[in-house]
């Protein structure tokens, strides 16, 4: 570290500061334009000279944010937890007991990690009709729970293959049988890595559009980030309103991020294979 | 953190398995038996991760391998065309055209952002632990976490005729290049590719930044004392330390742009003509709206093919040899 030049060590973080502002830049571009009275036509960053707060009262009501809120969340709360559950049940299958003939259920996830959405969506799409659930949150939510068992399976895989079976051996001594064993001694030792999946998973959820839109025409039953197109699509043209609504569509996440920083860079840091 | 991930690749896990002898043990006849019994029960934990993807992954991937071989426009009878939209694929200009678009847009997606991280990583070294470098951590992951179509949305403002690009040139008198940058036709796609940047640059840095605080900082004191100057340094010294970094800012990247679809459907629809249209837009556009279902899901298959052929080599490169 000592051997680094000062003006190289300068470089970089005149570097970095600029990286940050760069990133800041359309957040604070999209909040200049937010506080201008409506009807006006803004610049690109001016400072607000007279702020209209009450734009964010607005696009609230315009954006039905209350129904959006709870569509999400009912959506995340029907991805996540049984995403998390059967990729850490399999996980614990393949990478643990071993059972004979898992390296082909793992070779068959396998395929589906680098799979672009694009291509099944179309088949997805007939597929929900015939069963009657377009329009309905089943037809995010089910398909998802699937899409993401190829990265949550490598995932929680990869964490039970480091345990040493040992520890099994010696519960087993015990005489517990292994749903006891899984859910006494392996749950609580994958922890980290139950964590860092749940929050991925989540965020992939939260954001998911292509099936959002495709799948269901109702906003007010999709997710947020399906919601926020549809927004675009109805107030495209409103530039003041649609920078209100966008931040505020926003804000949930950025809450949730700034609250769980840390575990988050952590998470999206690991899980950036599958990206 | 990442290397966590790089030890459990996906070709060595015939390697790794010690423990599988044990339960073979010949001395102990009844542990065996009972072992056998359990480990082929186990397939219960395996089993409903692998019915919710094969309804919802694999039987959908088949059906689009099918839907590809026919002329079918979602509703009436589909007409056998063997590999015909396939033809299509490859001789359509428009589609060559579409497909090109998705690679110019790796240029923005992961080669500027993967080079870029690397300049800001070899200078930088590593971000302390203290609240500047947390706020930089913070700052830089913002892009990835919220959804591409408020990123879209952002930038669709940032780039507009009254926007904060346009803003800055003429603020530097630069008056004669301001114009509508998503709007115009040779400047729509770089414009949407920096959108593409921008999501992905912060993401790079920390990752290479993340790797370069693991090198050993031995290797560096040796270059210097053998005189390498910093480009020599960054060669010999940093480069190959940061191989899997690097293959998986590449591979992440790539599949982003390859598959892009929320950032051009928010900030281009694809327009001006189909300047800025990808492959992932062109599917939704062929089956949903223009009902032909059989040359979309022939695009489709193409696609996730490209996506492979791009992505693996990467994998082997730079995953190789541990």
């Amino acid at each position: 570290m000592n051997l680094t030049t000062r003006s190289e060590r300068l470089t970089g973080r005149i570097f970095l500061i600029a990286l940050v502002v760069v990133t800041l830049l359309p957040f604070l571009s999209m909040l200049s334009a937010a506080l201008q009275p409506r009807g006006t036509v803004p610049t690109g960053l001016a400072w607000p000279t007279d702020p209209q707060w009450g734009n964010f009262a607005d696009a609230f009501t315009a954006a039905n944010m209350g129904a959006l809120l709870k569509s999400s969340a009912l959506i995340v709360a029907g991805v996540v937890p049984v995403g998390v559950l059967i990729a850490t049940m399999a996980g614990f299958g393949l990478g643990h007991l071993r059972v004979p003939g898992g390296h082909l259920a793992f070779g068959l996830l396998l395929l589906g990690l680098t799979l672009p959405f694009e291509t099944v969506v179309t088949p997805l799409y007939y597929q929900m009709r015939d069963l009657g659930l377009l329009n309905t949150r089943w037809a995010i939510v089910l398909p998802l729970i699937g899409l993401y068992m190829p990265f949550a399976v490598f995932w929680m895989r990869a964490h039970f293959i480091n345990v040493p079976r040992e520890l099994s051996e010696a519960a087993r001594v015990d005489g517990s049988n292994t749903w006891q064993l899984f859910w006494r001694v392996h749950v609580p030792l994958a922890r980290p890595a139950i964590a860092s999946l749940t929050i991925l998973l989540f965020l992939w959820t939260w954001n998911q559009f292509l099936l959002a839109i495709v799948l269901v025409d109702d906003a007010t039953k999709r997710t947020m980030a399906g919601a926020l197109g549809a927004f675009q699509g109805q107030w495209g043209t409103d530039l003041v309103l649609l920078c209100a609504g966008s931040l505020l569509i926003l804000t949930p996440t950025l809450i949730v991020f700034l609250i769980f920083q840390r575990q988050f860079i952590k998470a999206l840091l690991q899980g950036s294979v599958k990206g | 953190m990442t290397s966590a991930l790089g030890s459990a690749p996906a070709g060595s896990d015939t390697a790794s398995r010690p423990g599988r002898g044990d339960t073979r043990s010949p001395a102990r006849p009844h542990r065996k038996r009972w072992g056998r019994t359990v480990r082929w029960t186990g397939w219960i934990w395996v089993l409903p991760a692998l019915i919710m993807y094969g309804v919802f992954v694999l039987r959908p991937l088949v059906l689009t391998v099918q839907y590809s071989l026919y002329h079918w426009n979602g509703i009436g009878a589909a007409r056998w065309a063997g590999l015909d939209n396939y033809l299509t694929v490859f001789t359509d200009r428009d589609l060559l055209k579409i497909i090109s678009n998705a690679f110019i847009l790796i240029i923005f997606f992961s080669f500027i952002p993967v080079l870029l991280g690397l300049l800001v990583a070899s200078l930088v070294r590593r971000i302390t632990t203290g609240p500047a470098g947390t706020m930089v951590r913070t700052v830089l992951f913002l892009p990835q976490v919220i959804p591409l179509v408020a990123a879209g949305i952002a930038w669709s403002w940032v780039f507009s005729t009254n926007g904060l690009v346009n803003q800055a040139l003429r603020a530097v008198g630069l008056d004669g290049i301001t114009r509508a940058w998503l709007g115009e036709f040779d400047t729509a796609l770089p414009a949407v590719g920096v959108i593409g940047t921008w999501v992905m640059l912060g993401l790079c840095t920390i990752l290479l930044i993340t790797g370069m605080s693991k090198i050993d900082p031995s290797l560096y004191e040796a270059a210097r004392i053998d005189g390498a100057g910093p480009v020599r340094e960054f060669f010999a010294v940093t480069l190959p330390s940061l191989r899997q970094e690097i293959g998986i800012c590449l591979t992440v990247t790539i599949i982003a742009a390859l598959a892009s679809f929320d950032i051009v459907y928010i900030s281009t629809s694809g327009g001006p003509g189909i300047q800025t249209t990808v492959p992932g837009l062109e599917i939704y556009r062929l089956a949903f709206s223009q009902r032909q279902v059989g040359l979309a899901s022939a695009l489709a298959v193409v696609l996730m093919a490209l996506v492979l052929v791009c992505v693996l080599p990467i994998q082997r490169l730079t995953r190789g040899e541990k």
